[in-house]
């Protein structure tokens, strides 16, 4: 009885081993462009107390190009603008647009360019580069997961945590928290 | 010349005046920041002085607390003799409606944060996280609440303007000692 078990608990684990696992480089190797339809970019910010406070970007660009032999000569280019963030609250998307934080007016856009790729595991990687918002620079890091590859299509979970304090928003900290968590699932086409 | 912290049958204490001239001006500086804050352009800095508007606001609460406590278990000294029927009737109740307004000011204040649909939490002077009360959050709520805060703080500067005209009516016009002992503590009379 635990033998069939535990057959059956490996063969499942076999199944379970991520498509994505199987992809080689070459396959995935090319240039994409961030599809807006398929992608989403949120952020957690940590409340006093408890709980937190959501949001998303709706409007971004960006293109995505994987070395053919050497994942870390890729390069991923992402543009936020953060006049399309939104919380469901009216009067927090006006605050956060505004010069309390992310004075989209005079900054309409908050730029990623990625300066190194470093491989971390069979579908995942590190990501590097200089993060721009509010007319400051600086390292960020950011966590690539391999999602899935089909036809011309790629799709990556990103996370990453970045202190708003060094873009000059830091507003309303220690209430809120000075890390923001970024979760994206960034979808490239091909081309 | 003796002074105390304590009132003495005739004259305030320590305790009774410093804690009525710093809640007097807290009151007022509180008035004057929430007028002035919700009148800003920069969103930044009206954030920063609502927070700093809770934060004295809860001092307030705290301080006036004390000072209902403080005076009921103290002696009040009586009136000057001097003082008409008239005032000795209503100036109590003058000052009655002072301590209520002191104490629902920050607590219709409370009330509002705590059924604000923007979910801001609250810690004063950036000490400690204050709970909210607990009262169902929605825009109508926070309309209400905001309403009620406004309205009371205006009829609670009145009271304000009130007592310090009375108490400058009683200094400069009636030359009697009801301004003065409230700056000078008891020194054991009259």
């Amino acid at each position: 009885m635990h033998a069939r078990i535990l057959g059956f608990a490996a063969f499942a684990a076999c199944l379970a081993v991520p498509a994505a696992a199987a992809v080689a480089l070459s396959d995935a190797a090319g240039s994409y462009t961030v599809s807006p339809a398929g992608s989403s970019i949120h952020f957690t910010i940590g409340k006093a107390g408890g709980g937190g406070f959501d949001g998303a970007f709706a409007r971004f660009k960006g293109t995505i190009r994987i070395d053919n032999g050497d994942v870390g000569r890729s390069k991923v280019d992402l543009t936020i603008y953060p006049e399309s963030v939104g919380t469901g609250q009216s009067r927090i998307d006006a605050f956060l647009r505004s010069d309390a934080v992310f004075d989209a007016a005079n900054s309409p856009e908050i730029q990623f360019r990625s300066t190194s790729v470093t491989r971390t595991g069979d579908t995942s990687a590190l990501v590097t580069g200089r993060l721009t918002a509010r007319g400051k620079t600086f390292a960020e890091k950011f966590t690539a997961e391999l999602d899935g590859l089909k036809g011309g299509t790629i799709k990556f979970h990103v996370t990453g945590k970045v202190l708003r304090s060094r873009y000059g928003m830091d507003v309303g900290t220690p209430l809120y928290s000075n890390v923001v968590d970024f979760d994206m699932t960034l979808t490239g086409k091909r081309g | 010349m003796q002074t105390s912290i304590t009132n003495t049958p005739t004259r305030y204490g320590w305790a009774t005046i410093l804690l009525h001239w710093l809640i007097g001006v807290l009151f007022i500086g509180q008035f004057a920041l929430g007028f002035i804050m919700v009148r800003l352009t920069s969103q930044r800095t009206a954030f920063e002085l609502i927070q700093l508007h809770k934060s004295l606001g809860f001092l307030l609460l705290g301080l006036i607390t004390l000072r209902i406590a403080w005076r009921i278990g103290n002696a009040t000294p009586p009136l000057p003799a001097s003082v008409g029927a008239l005032e000795r009737r209503t100036a109590p109740l003058a000052h009655l409606a002072l301590y209520a307004f002191q104490i629902a000011l920050p607590l219709s204040g409370w009330a509002l944060v705590s059924v604000s649909t923007l979910e801001i939490p609250t810690m004063p002077f950036d000490l400690f996280v204050m709970p909210n009360l607990p009262l169902a959050e929605s825009d109508a709520a926070e309309s209400f609440w905001a309403a009620a805060h406004w309205y009371l703080a205006y009829v609670g500067i009145a009271l304000v303007a009130l007592h310090v005209a009375a108490a400058l009516r009683h200094h400069f016009v009636l030359r009697d000692s009801v301004l003065t002992r409230m700056i000078t503590p008891s020194s054991g009379g009259e």
